[in-house]
């Protein structure tokens, strides 16, 4: 049965664009489109965060990372969750999913790809260049960085031009520290941008250091689309329907995307009708979408007359290194990012590899997290000298990761499970995944150079995690763009080669990684795709 | 005894062991053991989604000790605790953390590391600005991006 819904029809009526996916990327499009008046709806498995709840607003903060708050979806389990089977994968899969998606659940870093990221076949003769550049993108990065609130300094060396509407995060105990280690080695580095917010922001709160911010921040200091994009789309006029899952979209008989079938919030089957319709389920969700839509019209998956959907997935491998110094650090007292570093970012083939990595240096962890992580080190012993020994540890961990860039190769994929469903019943996702030649020299080398930081720190007890096991933040290639339709599956701006009525704005997207967190990336190219689509909207089919 | 709860009262005894073995009292510091009763009831009504695998590491220490590990003398105690640490795994490795997320939230054990025990909201803390002439050296380098 239908039902009339705040004046808009029924519910069930057809829109005119259907957004699945209410992240970083649906969140930004949702907002861009809005000004066409157009009817836009977002379908969003997960619900609205609500801060009250956030595990920083009480005292078993640190124990619900392991938990409720767990970045795994395996672990956390939320009802709004989908299981994933990451067995055959060194690096676990980690996401998170409800109204803001990834960046209720992220540190927040916001690099962006550098221009040489998008020619590295040009460049460096591996992988393939993006049918974009760099500048192409430049006035969304700019409105993002707007949008979504970006804290930084202007006139970093190792990144072009860009000036963050915010200052920067103080560098505190551990960024002093780590900055006077790379002067001494004379590397480079830099305050990260960052969408904590430094000052009162539209709204936002300015950061009081809670220091707990990749699990959500009660503060609403730190951006994540529920309170950035999402406002301002809702007063556009955007729907945004949550607790809904999409199980799959369907075709007509020209072959265009007729709607979606999916589940409310009531576990009711229902079928939306849409004129458009919009992917932003992030690198493993859309190429699991894409793969149980398949059809007699597209027996391979819809969009995949390529065979590539679902191929090419890379993570950025993090090697983690830290240490422990004399001094105390900020530990868990700040947000957990202070510093980058792309004194390794582009190539030099002397050292054994092409393409390179960021350094993103930390300012420690809290006692419970240092407990646990210290004590499965073997660094924290059982009965005595237990205390002794927490003592020397707790507050003065100093650390960084090398987050390396990963190059696309095919068998790194997204298939569906055969055994494993979600709780509606609709096939899981199943990763599989190795470590390439070039990211392990990769690794290997971001390692050592760590540990000369950190000799450089008068760091000891040197502990590394490389692979980070839960470190499968960044879900990218799964349908990447291109201009040749058999290499790639949605074109230069995002419209699927074969479904000239469907669009993918996510991760999915990335032709190669580059070695930074991708998320200002994402939501620029979802910026850049929604003005192309309102540019081209009397020939969107064409 | 009640067995309502997600341990037996054998495998409480053993918790109460183990996490003794793991984190002994010190008047040094001025703080409690692990096994100290405010510490074990946080440990077990907080189990929850860990209850199993909690519950399948005592199982692991019951087989190692063929007795109630209380009932031990401390040192094979003491052995039988580090040869279930030794061993390792998913459930030993989630005992563990159930028992070192419960001490280090301990109002006394938080105090005596120099910590408040509350909740980072709504207070936050503070962070020191630092010094920004460190920058100096590196503002001066040239633009070490590539051009593509």
């Amino acid at each position: 049965m239908l039902r009339r819904v705040h004046g808009k029809g029924s519910m069930n009526d057809p829109v005119d664009v259907l957004i699945i996916g209410a992240g970083a990327s649906g969140a930004a499009v949702a907002w861009s489109l809005a000004e066409t008046k157009m009817h836009i709806l977002c379908l969003e498995q997960g619900g609205w965060m609500n801060p009250a709840t956030f595990p920083s607003t009480g005292r078993d903060w640190e124990a619900r990372f392991f938990g409720d708050y767990s970045p795994s979806p395996n672990i956390r389990a939320r009802p709004e969750d989908y299981p994933i089977n990451d067995d055959n994968s060194p690096i676990k899969v980690v996401n998170f999913n409800g109204v803001g998606g990834g960046t209720v659940m992220y540190t927040a870093h916001f690099p962006r790809l550098h221009p040489s990221d998008f020619r590295v076949n040009s460049l460096d003769g591996v992988a393939e260049d993006w049918p974009i550049d760099y500048d192409t993108l430049v006035p969304f990065f700019e409105e993002n960085d707007r949008m979504m609130g970006v804290s930084g300094l202007a006139g970093d060396p190792g990144v072009p031009p860009r000036n963050p509407p915010m200052p920067p995060l103080p560098l505190g105990r551990s960024g002093t520290m780590l900055a006077k280690a790379m002067n001494r080695l004379g590397w480079h580095w830099w305050p990260s941008d960052t969408t904590v917010a430094t000052v009162d922001y539209e709204g936002r709160a300015r950061c009081i250091n809670l220091g707990h911010c990749t699990p959500a921040c009660a503060q609403g200091a730190k951006a994540s689309t529920d309170i950035t994009y999402w406002p301002a789309a809702l007063r556009a006029g955007v729907e945004l329907r949550t607790h809904c899952r999409v199980r799959e979209i369907t075709t007509d008989e020209q072959g265009m995307a007729a709607g979606v079938v999916y589940y409310d919030a009531d576990g009711i089957e229902q079928f939306q009708a849409a004129h458009v319709i919009v992917l932003a389920c992030n690198g493993v969700g859309t190429p699991r979408l894409l793969l149980n839509s398949a059809s007699g019209r597209f027996p391979n998956g819809l969009a995949n007359s390529s065979g590539l959907v679902g191929r090419n997935l890379m993570f950025h491998p993090y090697a983690q290194v830290y240490g422990y110094v004399a001094e105390e650090t900020d530990s868990n007292r700040a947000p957990p990012i202070c510093l980058w570093s792309k004194e390794f970012y582009e190539t030099d083939l002397s050292r054994g590899f092409v393409r390179g990595y960021t350094f993103q240096f930390g300012r420690g962890v809290g006692p419970v997290a240092e407990a646990v992580a210290s004590e499965a080190k073997g660094l924290l012993p059982w009965g005595a000298g237990h205390h002794d020994a927490f003592r020397r540890l707790n507050g003065h961990r100093l650390g960084m990761s090398a987050i390396c860039e990963d190059l696309p190769e095919e068998h790194n994929r997204v298939t569906l499970d055969p055994v494993l469903k979600d709780s509606h019943g609709i096939p899981a996702p199943r990763i599989d995944y190795t470590l390439g030649e070039n990211t392990a020299r990769m690794m290997e080398h971001g390692i050592a150079r760590a540990k000369e930081i950190l000799a450089a720190a008068e760091a000891t007890d040197i502990c590394v995690n490389s692979p980070i096991l839960y470190g499968g933040w960044h879900l990218l290639g799964t349908a990447r763009m291109g201009e040749d339709p058999a290499r790639s599956v949605v074109n230069r701006w995002g419209r699927s080669h074969d479904v000239k009525n469907l669009f993918i704005v996510d991760g999915s997207l990335f032709v190669t990684s580059g070695g930074v967190n991708p998320t200002s990336t994402i939501q620029a190219l979802a910026l850049y795709i929604a003005d192309q689509m309102k540019q081209r909207l009397a020939n969107l089919f064409d | 005894m009640s067995t309502d709860g997600p341990l037996t009262p054998t495998q409480s005894d053993d918790l109460r062991a183990i996490a003794a073995v793991m984190i002994p009292a010190s008047t040094e510091f001025d703080v409690p053991g692990a096994d100290d009763p405010v510490i074990q009831a946080d440990i077990v009504t907080t189990l929850g989604r860990d209850a199993c695998l909690v519950r399948e590491a005592l199982d692991e220490l019951a087989c190692l000790a063929s007795a109630p590990l209380a009932a031990l003398d401390p040192a094979r105690r003491e052995a039988v605790a580090m040869e279930l640490r030794a061993k390792g795994g998913a459930a030993v490795e989630t005992l563990t953390r159930v028992v070192l997320q419960c001490y280090y939230r301990d109002d006394r054990v938080v105090r005596s590391l120099g910590l408040e025990p509350r909740p980072p909201y709504p207070r936050g803390h503070v962070l020191e600005d630092g010094d920004w002439s460190l920058l100096d050296p590196v503002r001066a380098r040239p633009p070490m991006w590539r051009r593509a």
